[in-house]
């Protein structure tokens, strides 16, 4: 692998600490070491009790697992923070009106901006969404802009996640618990809150009520898979934390033109539900007939405006990896505007010289499947073996409409607590989105990914990431 | 002085379970809309056994009702009846409306995919029709289908694909409309399915309800083909419901919990 260099997040030199790292630096070479490593270890124990663990899908052995927790704060300036939060509101405005478009008028179509086929043959175009209205015209209530930092004033946004972004428990949970080891540094530095997210998220989704609601209080729900899925600890926790109900399937029914879920005095009809299951399993009678875990009829209810679904269905269109090339275009087509954030430069293998291209250089670029989440079915060209290497080939050549290519980027790194003291690790940033028919609220801070494998780039959980808290600075 | 049909129909669908029913839902489309030449003067939908939940339109535009089945019911009857004034248009529906984008229709859906006989057919057709214009082309599709594939009875069910139906050289209405649907496709042209009634020559009550398919001609826009009967549709066929296959405008789609089985029963009337 080629020696690149990374934009080191705490010291711009070795002996020169960024501004806002300086408090923690300072803190850290005070402190004892000793004493540091056993508050990771509290930590780690203290995630155990709670619970916030994860299965590892395609292991044989699906044990739960903790994901790793680093003591080391990611630490982002009040001015950095700023720009990210602009160019995030702009990101997630435009994808709204994107899908409120696509799914009716299609005028970015006709203007030509982006290419009919894209959408035309594209499996996550939902025509099931074709002329709804969403409450308030709210596609995405909740979206996960996943961004990484390749030096002092270059962020990238990697994928937007407005389908059902998780990893927000983490986020509150990495707070609570630095927190609790360390008051002594939120004494000393002015650290943003993340922790009224669940009420933010309660607010928001109760400005989205459907048009046909009968209930004199907003009536909010979140729908789990159930206690097999990996992600069933977050939807608890979400639904515990805004006060929500926590249903699955066999919870549901319609009932006089609404989705009702049971309760102790019968059938209670549902305004908004924050499903965490996905579109193909959520309606048998609409999508997928053999699904268990959705809600027979809730696609007609939603249609006829008696339930609000967040995240809408068919958002997975603005999610697309082959339509992600096109975001600065879809931006400037819905806002007017330049695109605040950059986007990571792109190679859509459907493309015969792009294919070309992308299999010249494999050993030098991240080939992602087009559909693909989780950083599986991914190749990282640079830590990838010759057999690797190969048997990506084949399957680009197979099936080249199905990958798209980008340049290895040089991620940033902020140190970690590793055997030897600090070590930098490389880092991405998802900050959690809140979209409201008149406002939407990004919490400061998000969740730090980690790659703890010393020069891994692949920063996922199910590849061996862990997590950081993250700490966005006041003025 | 335009050639206006009126027709009146009563379409009476019954369920019997074997148990029970604990909870079911049915999604109806059952109610004619008017326009492209033809006027809803009266209709109405009345279910025993059951209770409407909601009323509302599909993303085809299609008028659908959302059905709940009565928790202990054994026997369901849903009775769609009303009057309706058709024009003979020859066929023609004219142009494209509504947000469904016109590409929607020129997809392949799983009902419709071409296997190596469809693909046989589209090929022969092209040399056949080549220098041939778009709406004779269609013309001789029709009754090609017609020729290859025997109207059958009993032999093909909902879930026959256009592929199956067309190697097995008999089938259905739904049948000779998903081999039309797909060979269309297959050569270019959007293609979408109907369901709807048809007033039959010197005979009043039928089976089952009808089905034929409707292709996109750059000049005339939509244009209907009966594969069935070797026409296109005039002024004793009620368009309901439009799909990009029978799932999509399918008149009755439904999901039960519980074991047991279930009858289906139609009695249909369409009379001047």
């Amino acid at each position: 692998m080629k020696s690149l260099s990374f934009f080191d997040e705490m010291l711009s030199a070795p002996d020169s600490v960024r501004d806002p790292y300086k408090v923690y630096h300072d803190w850290f070479s005070q402190d004892d070491i000793k004493r540091l490593r056993r508050k990771s270890q509290e930590a780690e124990a203290f995630f155990r009790r709670i619970g916030i663990t994860f299965n590892v899908y395609g292991q044989e052995e699906a044990d739960e697992r903790l994901i790793p927790f680093d003591i080391v704060p990611r630490i982002i300036s009040a001015k950095e923070w700023s720009k990210l939060e602009r160019g995030i509101e702009q990101r997630v405005r435009a994808i709204n009106a994107f899908l409120h478009d696509i799914y009716h008028r299609q005028e970015i179509l006709r203007a030509g901006r982006i290419p009919c086929e894209l959408i035309a043959g594209n499996e996550a175009f939902t025509p099931e969404m074709i002329g709804v209205n969403p409450a308030g015209g709210v596609y995405t209530h909740i979206a996960g802009v996943d961004l990484v930092r390749t030096g002092e004033d270059d962020f990238f946004v990697l994928e937007d996640n407005v389908r059902t972004p998780s990893g927000v428990s983490y986020m509150l949970e990495n707070r609570e618990t630095m927190l609790q080891m360390f008051p002594e540094l939120f004494a000393q530095m002015k650290v943003r809150p993340v922790s009224p997210y669940p009420q933010l998220l309660r607010r928001s989704l109760s400005a989205s009520l459907p048009a046909g609601t009968r209930n004199s209080e907003p009536v909010l729900a979140v729908l789990t898979p159930g206690i097999h899925n990996s992600a069933y600890f977050e939807h608890a926790f979400i639904a515990d934390q805004m006060g929500a109900d926590l249903v699955e399937s066999q919870d549901l029914r319609i009932e006089d033109g609404y989705v009702a879920m049971r309760t102790t005095q019968g059938y209670k009809p549902i305004d908004v539900l924050y499903r965490r299951v996905d579109d193909d399993y959520l309606d048998p009678l609409t999508f997928n007939p053999d699904s268990l875990l959705g809600v027979p009829g809730i696609m007609d209810v939603y249609r006829a405006g008696n339930i609000t679904i967040a995240n809408a269905p068919g958002t997975g269109i603005a999610d697309d990896k082959a339509l992600y090339s096109y975001m600065p275009d879809i931006i400037e087509f819905y806002t007017g505007e330049r695109a605040i954030l950059k986007n990571v430069p792109t190679w859509r293998c459907s493309e015969p010289e792009a294919l070309r291209y992308v299999l010249d250089n494999l050993s030098e670029l991240v080939v992602k499947e087009v559909h693909g989440s989780g950083g599986y079915g991914m190749l990282v060209g640079p830590a990838a073996s010759k057999k690797e290497l190969s048997m990506f080939e084949a399957k680009l050549r197979a099936r080249p409409e199905n990958y798209i290519a980008q340049p290895t980027l040089s991620l940033s790194t902020v140190p970690i607590l590793a055997k030897s003291g600090l070590a930098p690790r490389h880092v991405d940033l998802r900050p959690f989105v809140l979209v409201s028919p008149n406002r939407i609220d990004i919490t400061p801070g998000g969740l730090t990914r980690v790659a703890l494998k010393k020069g891994s780039l692949v920063v996922n959980s199910s590849q061996g990431g862990g997590t950081k808290d993250t700490w966005v600075l006041g003025d | 002085m335009v050639d206006v049909t009126r027709l009146s129909i009563r379409h009476i669908t019954t369920y019997s379970y074997e148990q029970p029913v604990h909870y079911a839902l049915q999604k109806l489309r059952l109610t004619p809309r008017s326009g492209h030449g033809q006027s809803v003067v009266e209709w109405s939908s009345t279910v025993t056994g059951g209770r409407k939940q909601l009323v509302y339109d599909d993303p085809l535009m299609n008028h659908t009702e959302l059905v709940k089945v009565d928790s202990g019911a054994t026997h369901v009857e849903i009775v769609s009846e009303g009057i309706v004034d058709v024009e003979d248009r020859h066929g023609v529906i004219g142009r494209h409306s509504g947000f469904a984008p016109l590409w929607l229709y020129e997809t392949a859906t799983p009902l419709t995919a071409a296997g190596n006989n469809v693909r046989h057919l589209a090929a022969q057709l092209r040399q056949e029709t080549d220098g041939m214009d778009d709406l004779s082309r269609m013309h001789r599709l029709a009754a090609d289908i017609g020729t290859a594939v025997q109207y059958e009875i009993g032999q093909t069910n909902a879930g026959t694909t256009a592929e199956m139906a067309l190697t097995a050289g008999h089938g259905v209405c739904q049948d000779h409309a998903h081999i039309m649907i797909a060979t269309a496709r297959h050569l270019g042209y959007p293609a979408r399915y109907i369901s709807g009634y048809l007033l039959m020559d010197g005979q009043t009550g039928q089976d089952a309800s009808h089905a034929w398919c409707e292709i996109h001609l750059e000049t005339l826009g939509w244009i209907g083909f009966d594969v069935s009967n070797g026409i296109c549709p005039d002024g004793r066929y009620v368009r309901v419901a439009v799909g990009r296959d029978y799932g999509d405008a399918a008149p009755i789609v439904g999901i039960r919990q519980g074991d047991g089985a279930e009858a289906l029963t139609v009695s249909l009337q369409v009379q001047q």
